[in-house]
């Protein structure tokens, strides 16, 4: 780690640190599925934090001069209590911090547990599930007291949420995980000198585009009657799968990725994100299902009008978690109301 | 928690050619209703999409009706019709938010039917009333949650452990 000793004057390389808050570390393997590019990164910047692929540590952070740091790629969500220190710390250290992935953009798988509350997921993970046998009720506490003395480990948060509802960001690189060439697209950009767009949760690496513009299979009107899962059906090859009845987001979905799930058959889930000039992914895609579902006619009795849009519609499964998939944590509705919200109003001090 | 009664608000999305009439007539007839819905004028149903009633939900509102011209008898031929099929799509999805279906409402109310809207609105604040508040910022949005999940994850081991004592004693 000679690095670490020139550090903060350095080499005069430009700093790059790379981390993951609550993810699934894809986003790290993406990075490194850059290829040999990878040395090429590693000879224009000066790497000087990746807990996935180097040894420093958060001391070493906390030491490096404020604004030191020229690029942070932050991948994850903020699920804890370290993720959000985390959070702060890059951005202090930071000069140009990126929400790098789904995760930090929007939340993405993790951001679903906001469909529930961290007290149940401690009960599906620790006292429900079938493989589990807990007898002395074990869950994870913040403080925990040891002869030693207090031991503390970081708080789970209830609610899921995006890196820029934390701290700001200058740049969101979306994708599950963001595509390779699209992430050596931004670096390269960045080595050599290219002007960026403006700062400012500003996307970059990706389309301004729907998967559908990038998508291939063959499109026509849309005339559905009811909706699919996967395996209730064969697509038929090169035809768009929206119009055979599977849920395929990429109407709804920003482009970038090159359709790629679309391309084998496969519906578009929605990683990368919303389009510009929406504000909710979930409700465009509603917005945009409803116009290609064929059932009710103007002529149609009102009654029996709305029970077959109602059977038509019961067709999908989960709607929340289809059409928030990567998105839930940056919805309007942010997460599900549950008997126990209401933390400020149920203690009977709010005032405000 | 609030049990005093309280005034609800509706946020009212009426079709220009049909309820946004009827509610014109409404006044001019001098019915009187409950003064709970702030009526946004639309060109059609069909422009009311899934993100203002729930944008309108987040910001504030109890309830959210959208009110238009009979099927059959829309002026763009079938936009009440795309409508209706939003509306019970964002409904499903609504539930699973925890948000009460009674929560969002459409009606038909042509242009003369200024009795049917005016009863709509009475009957929705009448329900939004026994549903109690909305106030989605201030209960659902506050921030992680810290304190809340550390607490109620000390419920969920009480409540293990106490079941377990009652599974002991047996």
């Amino acid at each position: 780690m000679t690095n670490k000793e020139t550090s903060p004057a350095g080499n005069g390389k430009p700093k790059l640190a790379i981390y993951w808050a609550a993810s699934c570390g894809g986003c790290e393997i993406a990075i490194l599925n850059i290829g040999d590019k990878i040395l090429a990164v590693d000879e224009a910047f000066e790497i000087v934090f990746w807990p996935c692929a180097a040894d420093f540590k958060y001391e070493d952070v906390r030491n490096y001069p404020d604004h030191s740091i020229d690029l942070c790629l932050f991948n994850g969500a903020i699920r804890s209590s370290e993720n959000e220190e985390m959070a702060h710390l890059l951005r202090q250290k930071s000069k140009v911090l990126v929400a790098f992935g789904s995760c930090a953009q929007e939340g993405c798988i993790p951001g679903l547990s906001n469909l529930t509350s961290a007290s149940d997921t401690f009960r599906a993970i620790y006292m429900d599930n079938p493989s589990i046998d807990n007898p002395a009720a074990t869950l994870p506490q913040t403080v925990t007291t040891v002869p030693e003395g207090e031991l503390h480990i970081p708080v789970f948060y209830n609610t899921v949420r995006s890196l820029d509802q934390v701290v700001p960001v200058e740049y969101v690189i979306p994708g599950c995980p963001p595509e390779p060439p699209q992430i050596w697209a931004v670096l390269e950009a960045i080595v050599t000198g290219a002007p960026l767009p403006a700062p400012g949760s500003t996307v970059i690496g990706a389309s301004h585009l729907a998967v559908c513009h990038e998508c291939p299979l063959e499109k026509h009107e849309k005339t559905i009657e009811r909706f699919y899962r996967p395996y209730e059906i064969t697509p038929e090859p090169g035809l768009c799968l929206l119009e055979q009845g599977l849920m395929c987001m990429g109407i709804a979905t920003r482009g970038g990725c090159g359709a790629l799930c679309p391309r084998v058959g496969m519906r578009c889930e929605g990683c990368y994100g919303l389009l510009d000039g929406v504000e909710d992914q979930g409700a465009n895609m509603i917005s945009a299902i409803a116009s290609v579902v064929n059932v009710g006619k103007p002529g149609d009795d009102e009654a029996e009008l709305e029970r077959r849009i109602g059977v038509a519609m019961d067709s999908i499964v989960d709607p929340a978690g289809t059409f928030y998939r990567f998105n839930m944590a940056h919805s309007l509705l942010h997460r599900v109301k549950t008997g126990n919200n209401g933390d400020v109003q149920n203690r009977g001090s709010e005032t405000a | 928690m609030t049990s005093e009664p309280y005034t609800p608000v509706i946020v009212g999305f009426l079709c220009n050619w049909c309820s946004y009439r009827a509610a014109d007539l409404a006044g001019t007839a001098r019915l009187t209703y409950a003064p709970t819905m702030r009526p946004i004028r639309v060109m059609c149903t069909a422009r009311v999409e899934p993100q203002f009633v729930i944008k309108a939900l987040r910001e504030g509102a109890d309830g959210v009706l959208i009110a238009g011209c009979h099927p059959g008898e829309c002026h763009y031929v079938e936009g009440n019709i795309k409508a209706l099929r939003r509306y019970t799509l964002l409904k499903q999805m609504l539930r699973q938010f925890g948000i009460e279906e009674e929560r969002v409402q459409i009606v038909w109310a042509a242009a003369s039917e200024s009795k049917v809207l005016a009863d709509a609105v009475d009957q929705m604040t009448l329900t939004l009333q026994a549903l109690g508040p909305l106030r989605w910022r201030q209960t659902v949005l506050n921030g992680h949650g810290a304190e809340q999940a550390v607490r109620e994850s000390a419920d969920v081991r009480r409540a293990a452990l106490a079941a377990q004592e009652v599974e002991g004693e047996r």
